[in-house]
This record gives C-alpha cells, sequence and structure tokens, in this order.
C-alpha cells in the first residue's frame, strides 16, 4: 500500500513480525548516517581506512627484514607482510565497528538525544539496532574493499579464497558492532566508556596479528584463541592465504552468535531506555 | 551584615601576577586526583601489555632470525622508543582535552580569565599539570622496563628525563593547535589517526629509521618521538650516535618547546580577546 | 471551536517507580481541536503524564485511550497521530535545518515526494526558511525550538504535545513561538501544553489542569480557576523582611486572605487601591507596595501553598 498517511502507514504493520518493536524502517536510519557522513563524518571514515594501510607499510616492511619468514600451521612458509596483512584487515574491521558502535553511540544516546527523537516516531527499537549496525557493515565493507585494493597488487593475497575476506570482514564488523552497542547501551557516564578501550588493547595486542600465537604457552593460547579479534583474524588469514577448511564455519559461528546476541541486548535495552 | 571589603584587599594581584599559572596546575590535579586508579592502571598496564606483546611476543621472532637489532635483544632495543611515546601520548591527553574543554565545552578559560590571571598563565598551568602526569607514568614506565632488564646500565634512567623534554616540547605545540582548532568535532581522530599514529610508526620505534626507504625518513627526522628516542637508546643501552647528532636531537626538542611554547602563548591569548 | 469528540481519556492513571509515585490515579478528557494545559511546578508530574500518553512510557495502573487506542497495544499507530516536542530539544546536530525535517518525516514511512514541498511550508511556518542549509548546532534557543515544532508537524499530527515549550527562552522568542502555537490551534490541531509559567498557560490554553505532586488539584479555564480560587485583585506589599511577620496578624483582618511570602505579604481583594488607602489610615506604611490583578499563580499558592517555580 503507498500512502503518505503516518497512520495507515504503522497500521499497516498490524500482524507483522514484532509489530511494536520493528517498523521495517531500518534502512532510513542507513539513509541518515550517509546525510551525517556527507556533512562531517567523512573524515574519521576516511582515516579508518589509512590505519591497516600504515600498519603494513610499517611492519610489514620494516620489521620483515628482521622476521623473516613465518611458518604456518600446514608447513607453508610466508612473508611476514602477507602473514600480518589478514590481521590488519580483520583488526580494522573490528576497530571501525567498535568506533562506530561504541563512542557514536554514547553520543547519540547520551548527549544529542538522537535516539529519543527517533523513537519517538513510529519507529521502533529493532529499526534503530539494525540501521545503527547496518552502518557499521557498510563501513566495514567498504574497508576491506579498500584495503584489499592494496594488498591484492602487492602480491600479499595468493588464494581466489581471498575475495571470500569481504564478506568475512562484514560478518566481523556485524559481530563487533552489535556487541559494542548493547554494551554501550547499558552505559551512563563516560568513565564506563573507558572499559571499551581498556578492552581492546590487550585484545590488539594479542590476537596474533603481529604473530604467532605459538610463542606462547599452550593454556595461554587456548584462551587467547577465545577471544573475538583472534578468531576474527584466524579466519580472515585461512581466506587469505588459502588454507581453508571445514573448520572456518566455527568462526563463522562464532560471529553469528555475536552479532544475535548482540542485537537483542540493543533493542531490550533501547525498549527500557526510551519506552517505558 | 558587615560593609564589603573592596576585593583589592583580600585579593593579592601581584601574587597572582607571579604565580598564577600554579593556580591553574592546581585546578588539573584536583580534576586528575579523581581518576588516579584509572591513571595508575593505565599507567602500569600500557608498558606491560606493549613489552609482553611486542617486546616479548615479536622481539622472539626477531631475536630468533636476526639475533637481536642494533646488537642487543629486541626488547632493550623497543623499550627506549615506547617509554617515549608513552611519555608524548600522555602530555597530549593532558593538553588537548582540558584546552577543548576550557575554550570550547565549558569555556572555563574564560572564566579562570575573567580573574587576574592571563592567558599565558593559563597555557602554563595546562603544560605543567600534564608534566605532572607525564612523570608520574613515564616513571612508572621506566620501572617496568627495568624490571623487563631494558636498561643495561643505571645511565638508562636518563632516557626518563629526554622523554620528558619530548612531552614538553611536542605538548606545548599541540596544545597551541588545540587553541587554534575551531572545529573540535574530530580533533582527537585527526590528532590521533593522522600524526600520533603515523609518528609511531614511522619514528623508527620498531626498528632502525635507517632501514626504512629514504622517502619515508623524513616522518622519522620531524619527529619528536625520533630525536628523543635515539637520545633514549643511547642512554640506555649505549646506540651509537656522533657528537653532532646528540646535539641535533637536543636542540630539536628545544627548538620545539620554545617555539611551541610561544606558539600557544599567542593562541591563548587571542582566543580569550575574541 | 472545541467540539465534543474525545481524543484523549485517562482514568485512574498511575505511574510509580518503585516508591516513589509520579503519577497518582488521575483522571482526565482531552476534546478534539481544544488546547490543553498542565500546570504545575517541577516533579508535579506533568512530563511523566505526556510520555504515558506518547507511548514512550509504561504506566503502573489504570486506563488510558488516545484516539481510542490503548498505547501498550498500539505504540506505533499512537506515534504516527502525534507530534512530540520535548523538553530539551534532540534534534540531530550532525544534520542541518532542513535534513533535520526530511528525515523525521522518513522515520514515519513518508516519501521523499510527499517531504519535499512540506519541507518548503514548515520552515515557511517556523520562520527558517533562511536558515534552510545551516546545522541545528549554530541555531539559537529559539529557533531550535521552531524547528522541534516544525519537525513534528511532518507527519501531519492531530496531537501536538509540548513539554514546557518556552522554557529558557527570552521574552521575544517566547512571543514568536506563542503566535505560531497559536495559528495551530486555529488550523484545528489539538495542543497538549506543559508549562510551569502563568502567563504561558493563560495565553495558549483553554482548559488548564493543576497537578501537584501527581494529583490534580483542580480543572477549569484559566478564567475560570482565578473566578473560582481567588479575588479579582492582589495588593502585594513588603515591609522589609525584618517586618513582615510582625505586622501580618494585623494584615489578615483587613482583607478576605493573605499569603505571607518570605520577602513580601500578598493581600486578596476585589479592590487593592482601596485596601492600600486603608493600610495607610491604619499607620501602616508599606516600603513598596503594588496592585495587581489575580493570576494563576495565586490560584496555585491557594491550592499548594507553594510558588509554582522553586
Amino acid at each position: 500500500m503507498i500512502t503518505d498517511n503516518a497512520v495507515l502507514i504503522a497500521q499497516s504493520r498490524r500482524g507483522r513480525f514484532a509489530e511494536s518493536r520493528y517498523s521495517g524502517r531500518a534502512h532510513i536510519l542507513l539513509e541518515r548516517s550517509l546525510i551525517a557522513f556527507r556533512n562531517s563524518a567523512w573524515l574519521a571514515v576516511l582515516s579508518g581506512f589509512f590505519e591497516p594501510v600504515l600498519y603494513l607499510l610499517s611492519f610489514g616492511y620494516g620489521l620483515g627484514h628482521l622476521i623473516g619468514k613465518i611458518p604456518l600451521q600446514n608447513g607453508h612458509v610466508v612473508s611476514y607482510a602477507m602473514y600480518i596483512a589478514p590481521g590488519l584487515l580483520a583488526t580494522s574491521a573490528m576497530n571501525g565497528a567498535i568506533y562506530d558502535s561504541t563512542w557514536n553511540v554514547f553520543f547519540k544516546l547520551k548527549h544529542d538525544r538522537i535516539y529519543q527523537g527517533m523513537l519517538q516516531t513510529s519507529l521502533g527499537p529493532l529499526d534503530v539496532a539494525l540501521g545503527e549496525i547496518g552502518w557499521s557493515l557498510l563501513r566495514g565493507f567498504s574497508y576491506a574493499v579498500g584495503f584489499m585494493c592494496v594488498v591484492v597488487p602487492a602480491g600479499l593475497i595468493t588464494s581466489w579464497w581471498g575475495i571470500l575476506a569481504v564478506p568475512a570482514a562484514v560478518l566481523i564488523a556485524f559481530g563487533f558492532a552489535s556487541v559494542g552497542m548493547g554494551i554501550t547501551s547499558c552505559f551512563s557516564t563516560f568513565q564506563q566508556m573507558d572499559y571499551i578501550n581498556i578492552a581492546m588493547l590487550p585484545m590488539f595486542l594479542f590476537s596474533g596479528s603481529f604473530y604467532p600465537l605459538t610463542v606462547y604457552p599452550g593454556y595461554l593460547q587456548g584462551i587467547l584463541k577465545s577471544l573475538p579479534l583472534w578468531q576474527a583474524i584466524a579466519m580472515v588469514r585461512d581466506l587469505t592465504l588459502g588454507i581453508v577448511t571445514w573448520g572456518i564455519l566455527w568462526h563463522v559461528l562464532y560471529f553469528v552468535v555475536m552479532a544475535s546476541v548482540g542485537v537483542t541486548i540493543t533493542t531490550q535495552r533501547l525498549t527500557k531506555l526510551f519506552l517505558r | 551584615m558587615a560593609a564589603r571589603q573592596g576585593s583589592l584587599v583580600i585579593v593579592d594581584v601581584d601574587r597572582i601576577k607571579r604565580h598564577g599559572a600554579l593556580s591553574v596546575v592546581e585546578g588539573r590535579l584536583l580534576v586528575l586526583l579523581k581518576y588516579i586508579p584509572g591513571l595508575t592502571s593505565a599507567a602500569v598496564a600500557n608498558p606491560f601489555l606493549y613489552l609482553i606483546a611486542i617486546g616479548v611476543g615479536v622481539g622472539k621472532l626477531i631475536n630468533a632470525h636476526s639475533g637481536g637489532v642494533d646488537g642487543v635483544k629486541y626488547l632493550t632495543f623497543l623499550a627506549p622508543a615506547l617509554l617515549s611515546t608513552a611519555a608524548i601520548q600522555n602530555a597530549l591527553d593532558e593538553v588537548v582535552f582540558p584546552t577543548l574543554e576550557g575554550f570550547k565545552w565549558n569555556k572555563s578559560f574564560f572564566a579562570i580569565n575573567s580573574t587576574p590571571i592571563s592567558g599565558r598563565q593559563i597555557a602554563n598551568g595546562i603544560l605543567i599539570a600534564s608534566l605532572v602526569r607525564v612523570t608520574f607514568s613515564v616513571t612508572i614506565y621506566g620501572t617496568i622496563v627495568y624490571l623487563f632488564g631494558g636498561f643495561t646500565s643505571i645511565r638508562g634512567w636518563l632516557a626518563i628525563p629526554t622523554s620528558f623534554a619530548a612531552a614538553a616540547a611536542f605538548g606545548a605545540f599541540i596544545m597551541g593547535i588545540a587553541a587554534w582548532a575551531k572545529n573540535d568535532d574530530s580533533f582527537f581522530m585527526v590528532l590521533g589517526r593522522f600524526v600520533m599514529m603515523p609518528l609511531f610508526l614511522f619514528s623508527g620505534t620498531f626498528y632502525q629509521l635507517s632501514s626504512m626507504p629514504i622517502y619515508l625518513r623524513w616522518i622519522g627526522w620531524l619527529s619528536p618521538l625520533w630525536h628523543t628516542t635515539e637520545l633514549g637508546r643511547y642512554l640506555t643501552y649505549g646506540h651509537h650516535i656522533s657528537g653532532l647528532m646528540f646535539c641535533v636531537h637536543i636542540g630539536y626538542l628545544v627548538a620545539m618547546f620554545s617555539f611551541g611554547m610561544r606558539f600557544a602563548h599567542r593562541q591563548f591569548e587571542q582566543r580569550l580577546a575574541k | 471551536m472545541a467540539n465534543q469528540e474525545v481524543l484523549i481519556e485517562a482514568k485512574q492513571l498511575v505511574k510509580r517507580y518503585g516508591d516513589f509515585t509520579a503519577v497518582n490515579g488521575i483522571d482526565f478528557q482531552v476534546r478534539k481541536g481544544e488546547s490543553f494545559g498542565f500546570l504545575g511546578p517541577n516533579g508535579a508530574g506533568k512530563s511523566t503524564t505526556m510520555r504515558i500518553i506518547a507511548a514512550t512510557l509504561t504506566r503502573t495502573s489504570g486506563e488510558i485511550t488516545i484516539l481510542g487506542k490503548d498505547p501498550e497495544k498500539f505504540g506505533p499507530e499512537i506515534k504516527a497521530h502525534l507530534g512530540v516536542v520535548p523538553q530539551t530539544d534532540n534534534l540531530d546536530n550532525a544534520l542541518t535545518v532542513e535534513e533535520n525535517l526530511y528525515i523525521y518525516g522518513r522515520y514515519f514511512g513518508l516519501s521523499k515526494k510527499f517531504i519535499a514541498p512540506k519541507i518548503d511550508e514548515l520552515l515557511d511556518f517556523a520562520q527558517l526558511t533562511e536558515k534552510r542549509s545551516v546545522k541545528v548546532e549554530t541555531l539559537s534557543g529559539g529557533m531550535k525550538r521552531r524547528l522541534t515544532i516544525a519537525r513534528a508537524l511532518v507527519s501531519e499530527p492531530e496531537i501536538l504535545m509540548l513539554d514546557e515549550p518556552t522554557t529558557g527562552l527570552d521574552p521575544q522568542a517566547r512571543h514568536i513561538l506563542w503566535d505560531r502555537l497559536f495559528r495551530l490551534k486555529e488550523q484545528g490541531v489539538t495542543l497538549l501544553i506543559t508549562t510551569h509559567y502563568m502567563d504561558e498557560a493563560e495565553q495558549l490554553c483553554d482548559r488548564l489542569m493543576v497537578m501537584d505532586k501527581g494529583s490534580i488539584m483542580a480543572e477549569d479555564s484559566p478564567a475560570g480557576l482565578i473566578k473560582n480560587f481567588s479575588t479579582k485583585e492582589v495588593l502585594e506589599v513588603r515591609f522589609g523582611s525584618d517586618r513582615n511577620a510582625d505586622v501580618a496578624p494585623q494584615l489578615k483582618e483587613m482583607c478576605e486572605r493573605i499569603e505571607v511570602l518570605p520577602d513580601r505579604i500578598l493581600m486578596y481583594a476585589d479592590d487593592g487601591e482601596v485596601l492600600l488607602h486603608d493600610l495607610g489610615q491604619k499607620g501602616l506604611h508599606p516600603l513598596t507596595s503594588l496592585v495587581r490583578r489575580s493570576s494563576l499563580e495565586d490560584v496555585f499558592l491557594r491550592l499548594t501553598g507553594r510558588t509554582l517555580v522553586d
């Protein structure tokens, strides 16, 4: 039904899926993000693309000389740049998603009260959650494509499986963005937001972006392998280096679970904050 | 009700003219005290995490393949650079946030300026307070480097004052920029991603600057981080630098500090007069 | 102008937060086309009631219907009937004036074709046409408020809800805003207004509900309230903060009723000038005196023993 009567539009959702929480208009939030991006946020988004490229240049080139080749679990050896490229891709997908879904969300939630404005219209909390997370995915996707444009010509991708690193990066962004937004919607002060930074740094340093976890004792490896960033890096690395087994589906499942838990928490928190 | 005394009786203007900056420092330190638990844990966790991850983790690969860098174990090579990075990062955090806040967010600098305290004194006060935090964090950092065996002799502790010098020099300069910035939206992001990160990655932090291609080395030459790291490496493990370069490194930091201070003073005074 | 069709009806409406009762069993009806005001100090329960109507807060007990629908069952539909102007502006700072109107219309699912001419119309209404492409951050308080109202109108709502629409605005900005709201009323939009300003309530509202501590103290037209709960005129006198209390018993006998405030005494009578003259006859010479007409402030003082803005 095509109408420009707000009430009839809302009525047409009667009996549909989650009618009181979802109006089927999550894409309008993408439209909003796109306008905001054009206005001012483009610099922040663009900078996220340079981050992995600079790391690749600095570490891949400079440290590569000192480190030499890295042995993989299947017996092959690869150059240091080839080893860290997937790690950097996964990390930038994570960083972009986390930046959007934590600090940006916090500002919209507490400072500008933008979600309050959205939820006084006929939009529902699920629209808001999906729309905001969707923007993170779009960002994750464009970072991944941009990074591929650097690493493929540089000869750092050796397998056709590498193309799948792009959707993998989107899935990673999905997982981190939804959990990030869920956690942020539970926070009320800036000080609490620091917990996110505190959790991010060790994850960044210890998830095997820069060296194989085999430098650590076995029990520690086990703990580190349960962290989402390790899961992300392992998934992307398998793809870019072409060592794909059915086992990769475990990583996929990990992020699917992460994403659905995050979306559920976010929707519930937004409902609690603005609709009761 | 008692008649009001003239404010000149209770306000010692001469004293403020001499020591006004210290009141600003006091104000900032009171704020910092509230965050002491957070600041302390960050000051301890940061060096631990970086030294274990990069110093030990990446170090294991490098030591195995190349036997270390510059004649020493990788951690020894890396530690002075990380120490200086932390000093600079701490100084930037502590000048940028209060400056943006004071001029734009809560406009507290305008309130301070309506007392006899001048813009120049506010700038000095903010920088001094930030250097108090730098001293605190860098001392912890140095101690942890020492525990990891990063100093080969007692002389290594002198890397703390050289890092401090870089923090003061760059802190003053960036404080001026923060006072000048009209648009604060993305200031932290631009500073972090377009200034700090390239400096961190291309100042010979993780390997010698000379192993970079020549067209990337200029970043290091401009970077206070490279100059202070060279001094730090000389002090901690006897990295070879010529007498001339020694003077260049020190001279660069001193010049940056004096230029930075003059720049910051001007920006503070101009912005307050607007 | 108001006809008899009831748009909003509440029966024994209650909202509790733990031990605290924000709204304590209130009943009211709002009819189509009328301008209905909730008057009361901060914490009276006005905003809570508004949020329950706007389907952004669930009630603890009681009944409420908006156009015959329960907001807890038909939240999105009810929101589509309403235009909401919250107490604190929640405009989208990342967007321009025009983009704020546009995207808000999109939130309701309206088409771009419908919204485009609507934006021109609303910018004109809010006197913001020149500010069209400006980021909202740079607008003055009054402009932001007008934009928030324009935004609430983008979906052509039947009911416009305004929570303290002019708090914090300068007198000129308030008058511009009142003028705009009056035009809406003329167009038949039902207005729901909370305020703690007497002049605003008198200017805008056909019918007022005076609230305090979650309960309704009185309900009538502004003129009716003054007629029922106050005298025609008030004489305000000051004897200096030390003497006010001493002379109060004497003053009490001279008029219908007095209120002793910390800084002055209010004397209620039908003719203030005569009363002032009588004071002089008795040798009572206040430091300052003022004769004025009774206002809603006096009604509120009578009903609750407190001033409105504290």
